[in-house]
């Protein structure tokens, strides 16, 4: 188990190990649900708050269930069932008791249980043996991070709306471009701190 | 061997345990008890809570027309939400226009019965019901259409007004893994209550479609819900122009031959739009009517006829052409327009600029 302040790992997951800038996880959804500020905040929100969730999950079935029984080698079809199972549960709680919290992010939640980056993030503090702490404090600036990398992809494509962009490039070509230059601008932060 | 027992095992529980848990939880949380559907203020229903709106009032015999099945992608299922709709979902936003929200309309696939819900639907909708008919006949019309013949069941009726339409159900087949509804125009006349007729076009890769033309056969079985839409014939004494390209000659049809059955007498004039001399069909079946009808003429008209060719003696252009040229300005008309978007949006224009009514001009897009 290495030595991380969970704090250090929390700011790094936000800015220099960013899932979607410098892991390319997630780009499903990041691609298709960026085209305004607003949904991608709403989808960002549900992704930190079930990348939290699951990652609390994933840990003690991982390290209490896996581990004693030698099947480490189960744990990407479990995490799967998990997430998948845990992402039904809280859609059913929310749609019942806050309905408020379901309206803004109910219908992000399916798209969430095939979102690569909430799966990566479980595998991850798997592979870099992460305390409990730490894999919390990653999972949670894994989303924060995710968040803002969607958002700020939001903003620019609305104002990529009234730019001509050349005709092959519409859509989701030039949405990537856009994505390689914000990872090589995220780049400028890998000074502060390094995590892997 | 035991790695195999053992991870089998683990597999096998942990996935139990959450089938468990989302059992129990489907059961307590997703269960929302017995709940009141008030419709239109008059017939009250107490349904099951917890699925959509759309199933819900599906399971009560009531059919609102939906092209995808409920998947939140047609946006045919409006209905009026008075009461117990909750909040307009982020699904929805793209189906509905801001007059559409302000006053209730809701996609009905996409919103929950929870609570006690009243909703207004026209009346007509109550009329709608579901059907297992039969093929009866297929008979081949062009290259790409067909012409279906169904029976109902023993015992039903369908009452519809000329020009309205039906939906088909697809079902699953090989090559298929959804089930959709597709609308089609009833190309019989209302005066036959036990049969529909329907004229399908084939369109390569359509699931419907695909389906008609190449799985159904006299005697298979298929699921017809209707009648719907507000296309339909207008009891007026208007001279009646009517034009259709492809398929869109169905709902025509049906209103030519309830004219024929219930012996009116009124003006007809029908544009009849098509490519070349193969896209035109169903000629002496409307020669026919010219003859029995009381003012009928029956006027085709091709766009690509070959340069030189003598065979063709009708009118030579796109629909609209023929209807400038012969159309002869009148104030009482109206117009019965089905077909492509382009071809409606073309002639909407020459019968405006020929002092057509646009509030007299009736037409089913598709």
């Amino acid at each position: 188990m290495i030595e991380l302040n969970p704090m250090v790992i929390f700011i790094a997951a936000i800015f220099t190990n960013n899932m979607i800038l410098s892991n390319f996880l997630g780009m499903c959804s990041f691609v298709a649900v960026s085209k305004e500020i607003n949904t991608s905040l709403g989808l960002g929100q549900a992704v930190t708050f079930v990348l939290a969730a699951t990652s609390i999950i994933n840990y003690l079935v991982y390290h209490y269930i896996l581990v004693p029984y030698n099947l480490e080698f189960l744990r990407f079809i479990i995490f799967i069932i998990s997430i998948a199972a845990f992402v039904q549960l809280i859609e059913m709680i929310m749609e019942k008791y806050i309905p408020n919290l379901y309206y803004a992010l109910g219908i992000f939640l399916p798209l969430i249980t095939v979102n690569c980056a909430i799966l990566g993030v479980s595998l991850f503090m798997i592979i870099r043996e992460y305390s409990f702490l730490q894999s919390f404090a990653f999972a949670v600036g894994s989303g924060i991070g995710w968040t803002m990398a969607i958002v700020a992809l939001a903003g620019i494509r609305q104002r990529l709306k009234r730019a001509t962009v050349p005709k092959g490039l519409e859509g989701p070509g030039i949405t990537l471009i856009v994505t390689g230059l914000m990872a090589m601008a995220f780049i400028g932060f890998s000074g502060i701190v390094q995590i892997q | 061997m035991s790695t195999i027992l053992i991870s089998t095992a683990a597999l096998t529980l942990i996935t139990a345990v959450f089938a468990v848990l989302l059992t129990i939880a489907d059961r307590t949380i997703g269960n929302y008890g017995i709940v009141k559907l008030t419709i239109n203020e008059e017939k009250e229903y107490n349904v099951d809570g917890g699925s959509s709106l759309l199933s819900t009032l599906n399971s009560e015999k009531i059919f609102i027309p939906s092209a995808c099945g409920g998947k939140g992608t047609c946006g045919y299922c409006k209905v009026q939400i008075l009461d117990g709709g909750g909040p307009i979902l982020a699904t929805e936003f793209p189906f509905l226009t801001q007059e559409e929200m302000d006053n209730h309309v809701r996609l009905s696939c996409q919103c929950k019965v929870k609570q006690d819900i009243k909703i207004e639907i026209p009346e007509d909708l109550f009329n709608v019901k579901e059907f297992e008919a039969t093929v009866e006949s297929i008979e081949v019309l062009t290259n790409t259409i067909k012409r279906l013949r169904f029976k109902l069941p023993e015992g039903e009726e369908i009452s519809f007004k000329p020009g309205q339409y039906v939906q088909l159900k697809a079902p699953l087949y090989e090559g298929n893994d959804e089930e959709v509804y597709r609308a089609y125009s009833i190309a019989s006349s209302p005066t036959e209550k036990e049969f529909l007729e329907l004229i399908i076009g084939y369109i390569p890769e359509g699931i419907a479609t695909t389906y008609v033309h190449h799985h159904l056969e006299v005697g298979s079985k298929v699921t017809i819900n209707g009648p719907f839409g507000d296309f339909y014939y207008q009891d007026t004494d208007a001279e009646m122009i009517m034009v259709a390209t492809g398929t869109g000659v169905a709902p025509i049809l049906s209103l030519l031959n309830y004219m024929k059955d219930n012996d009116i007498k009124r003006k007809a004039r029908f544009y009849f739009g098509a490519k070349t001399p193969d896209d035109l069909f169903l000629l002496d079946h409307f020669k026919e009517l010219e003859e029995t009808l009381f003012d009928f003429k029956f006027i085709p008209t091709l766009s690509r006829i070959k340069e030189g060719d003598t065979s063709w003696v009708g009118e030579v252009g796109r629909v609209n052409n023929a209807i400038e040229k012969l159309l002869e300005e009148n104030e009482n008309q109206e117009a019965y327009l089905c077909g492509n978007e382009a071809m409606i949006d073309s002639v909407v224009k020459s019968l405006t600029g020929k002092g057509v009514k646009e509030e007299k001009i009736y037409f089913d897009k598709f």
